[in-house]
């Protein structure tokens, strides 16, 4: 599934970051890597953009820009 | 000695600064870019010469920013770069130090705000860290004055046995380490040409850094075989070229940190920037209290303190003029120089000290809400509603200021990231209609709609907002194609601004604004003095209407009548109107001859309602006034621009009074 799809509070693993150019490196330098862990925190009151943690920082970026992040959830039991 | 200081946004990098340098320091723009930077000289120390670099999280050649940092470090070869870290975010933060140490020159890590993380029960060990990433690290705490002079110290010392970091292998036996020892051999001689570490060479040579490669001088062939290389480790390791470099990065940071990072904790700050947020980016209360946030500011800003402080500016200054006027009725000076003392000189400063206090007392908010930390919170609840008009949540505070006062609203557009963003956002300013346009609306709305006053203030609001939304529609197709930067912004912790920052702030905002405004209001009011004071044989004229700016207010008269008010009164107004807004009413009534009780009767001679409402299009449209065209200059650092686009305003603003007017006439018969 794609990151942007989870629901606030949920946890994801990043599977690989698509997408091309600019944004796509925008995001690997913020830290979104293959392997990383994200927790969605919440959406902002428009529903747009979402706020999510990884790293031990908080970090906004808009669901169309976060959808070429796949990412895999990470449920309770798996954790 | 040359010192770089260098770290990501939010990382305390400007209260460092302040803290190093004294009262010397100043803001210039880097060569060529309207990029801002700060220089100054370390506290202390004699020749100890220390710039700060933009904030910044990598050094991937994206923003303007990012290639600024760069070649500063490649061109200006600092002594020793001062690599602020802040330890409650390390991972991110080691990030730009990795790609600062492939470099190879001298470097110092200051650890920041290691208060906060001890506060919060976690614990770094410092040698480890250092060992880790082969660098001095030295903690601090900018915010409470800790470690500075230690700080300094370290600093000075690697400087000066240009003390190298270490090397270390970032990466594990594997195809991204061949494919980096194959490339780096091949470069090695072209790097050492060109005094570039062949570490760092490397790396823009497999991030494809075409601007880059070129300065390197590598033949046809070696650029290929390279590509060949690059293309081996991205088959072979199942991931391109810069996803395997972000890892291997990365992949590094998090084995120093689980080295050295010895208890993790949360910061205080932390846990309560999460409580703040529940409330300030809550679905339903986020909107509501930011609008409460704002109105507040406003009218702290226009009501109470801007206007206080504006109010015992003009008292002083009409004091002054008093005196003087005194004086030289007294002298009996010829009535020439007594005009332009009085009515030239003075009217100068006085409309150029007007707007000093609003600026300050704006600046002062801003910095509070910036440096808090909430500024970023507006533009991640506000950004949806900008996307449509192809611009990002960070341009929404700017604009919003733009309802008090251009000027700040426009020097306050630095904070935007993107060149394109900002310029954009510069041009949809004046829309929001000032709060120096109130006054005309008032007047016009009290004479000709007594009834529906409210519904014309209003009415020009929405007209300024809608033409604006237009403006950038057409900006978006024609002027600015391309998508804007992508919004992948930072939510820092909330925290206080120290003083110092924010004075520092206040006080470069001020004298900016002096410094480049100044000389172009004064000139302008001057020139309107001189037009409006002697007529076509020079002779000089109390009587306006005799004056060379009415004549050629006569001459443009055909031009207006299209817009229902060809009169010569008229166009002078819109004219004074352009050294400041107030000034169209108060020149209305010179004009007619006519008090403020007798204005709106003698305004009903001028015109008729349609023609005064196709007025206030035209006011609320038309060139804002000098004081933000003298802005606009030097942000966009042209004088041709600020001029095509003071002149592109009255174009807008002619054709929509026109289509009003028209459309006005066609209803009312």
């Amino acid at each position: 599934m794609k990151l942007g799809e989870l629901k606030a509070g949920e946890k994801c693993k990043v599977i690989s970051v698509g997408g091309a150019g600019e944004l796509r490196i925008r995001l690997l330098d913020m830290g979104i890597i293959p392997g990383t862990t994200v927790q969605i925190m919440k959406y902002a009151p428009m529903g747009d953009p979402v706020e999510i943690r990884l790293r031990g920082y908080e970090l906004t970026l808009r669901i169309a820009d976060a959808s070429i992040v796949e990412v895999e959830k990470i449920t309770e039991e798996s954790a | 000695m040359k010192i770089a200081l260098i770290g990501n946004q939010n990382c305390g990098k400007t209260t460092l600064f302040n803290r190093l340098t004294g009262e010397n320091a100043h803001v210039g723009n880097f060569p060529g870019v309207t990029v801002e930077g700060k220089v100054g000289m370390v506290k202390g120390e004699k020749n100890a010469f220390i710039a700060d670099l933009p904030g910044i999280y990598s050094l991937r050649p994206y923003s303007a920013e990012e290639i600024v940092s760069r070649d500063y470090i490649i061109n200006e070869k600092p002594d020793v770069l001062l690599n602020i870290v802040d330890a409650t975010n390390l991972e991110r933060n080691l990030y730009l130090t990795v790609q600062l140490m492939e470099m190879q020159v001298p470097m110092v890590v200051a650890l920041n705000m290691m208060d906060e993380v001890r506060a919060g029960g976690g614990s770094i060990d410092l040698d480890v860290l250092s060992k880790g990433i082969g660098v001095p690290v030295v903690p601090i705490s900018a915010a409470k004055n800790e470690g500075i002079s230690e700080l300094i110290e370290v600093t000075l010392e690697a400087a000066k046995a240009k003390q190298l970091p270490a090397v270390r292998d970032l990466c594990e036996k594997g195809p991204v380490h061949r494919c980096i020892h194959s490339l780096s051999h091949m470069v090695e001689d072209h790097a050492d040409r060109v005094g570039i570490s062949s570490r760092f060479a490397t790396m823009k040579l497999i991030e494809g850094d075409m601007e880059f490669i070129e300065r390197l001088g590598l033949s046809q062939n070696e650029i290929e075989s390279a590509e060949h290389l690059v293309w081996e480790m991205e088959s072979e390791g199942g991931l391109d070229r810069n996803a395997a470099l972000a890892k291997m990065r990365y992949d590094f940071i998090e084995k120093v940190c689980a080295g050295a990072v010895k208890k993790k904790g949360e910061s205080p700050e932390h846990k309560r920037s999460v409580k703040i947020d529940r409330i300030l980016t809550n679905k339903y209360l986020a909107i509501p209290i930011f609008l409460l946030i704002l109105m507040s500011v406003f009218y702290l800003t226009f009501n109470v303190i801007g206007a206080f402080l504006s109010d015992l500016l003009a008292a002083g200054v009409d004091i002054l003029i008093e005196k003087a006027d005194a004086a030289l009725t007294a002298y009996g000076i010829n009535p020439v120089v007594h005009s332009l003392v009085i009515d030239g000189v003075f009217a100068g400063i006085g409309s150029v000290l007007s707007f000093l206090p609003i600026i300050v007392v704006l600046f002062f908010f801003l910095s509070m809400l910036e440096d808090t930390g909430y500024m970023a919170r507006v533009s991640f609840v506000m950004d949806k509603l900008l996307r449509s008009i192809g611009l990002s949540g960070r341009s929404f505070v700017p604009m919003i200021l733009g309802f008090g006062c251009s000027v700040p609203a426009v020097m306050a557009t630095r904070t935007l990231s993107s060149e394109r963003d900002r310029k954009m956002t510069m041009l949809l300013i004046p829309y929001m209609s000032c709060s120096a346009k109130i006054p005309i609306y008032a007047v016009f709305a009290a004479a000709f709609f007594p009834k529906y006053s409210a519904v014309v203030m209003m009415s020009m609001y929405v007209i300024g907002m809608a033409v604006g939304v237009l403006a950038a529609i057409i900006m978006n197709k024609f002027a600015f194609k391309g998508t804007s930067a992508p919004f992948v912004m930072e939510l820092p912790n909330y925290r206080l601004p120290t003083a110092k920052t924010t004075l520092r702030m206040m006080w470069d905002k001020a004298k900016s604004f002096m410094e480049k405004a100044f000389t172009v209001i004064f000139a302008a009011s001057l020139l309107i003095w001189f037009f409006t004071s002697f007529d076509l044989k020079l002779n000089f004229t109390p009587d306006n209407s005799a004056s060379i700016l009415a004549l050629v207010a006569k001459a443009v008269e055909p031009v207006f009548a299209p817009l229902g008010f060809g009169d010569y009164r008229a166009v002078i107004a819109l004219v004074s109107g352009f050294s400041a807004k107030e000034a169209v009413v108060s020149t209305l009534g010179v004009l007619l001859g006519a008090s403020s009780s007798e204005l709106p009767a003698a305004l009903s001679a001028l015109f008729t309602p349609v023609s005064a409402f196709s007025f206030l299009i035209f006011n609320l449209l038309y060139t804002p006034c000098v004081a933000t065209v003298a802005t606009y200059r030097k942000e966009m650092n042209s004088h041709l621009k600020a001029f095509g686009v003071a002149l592109l305003q009255c174009a807008v603003a002619w054709l929509v009074a026109f289509a009003v007017y028209r459309f006005g006439i066609l209803i009312v018969g």
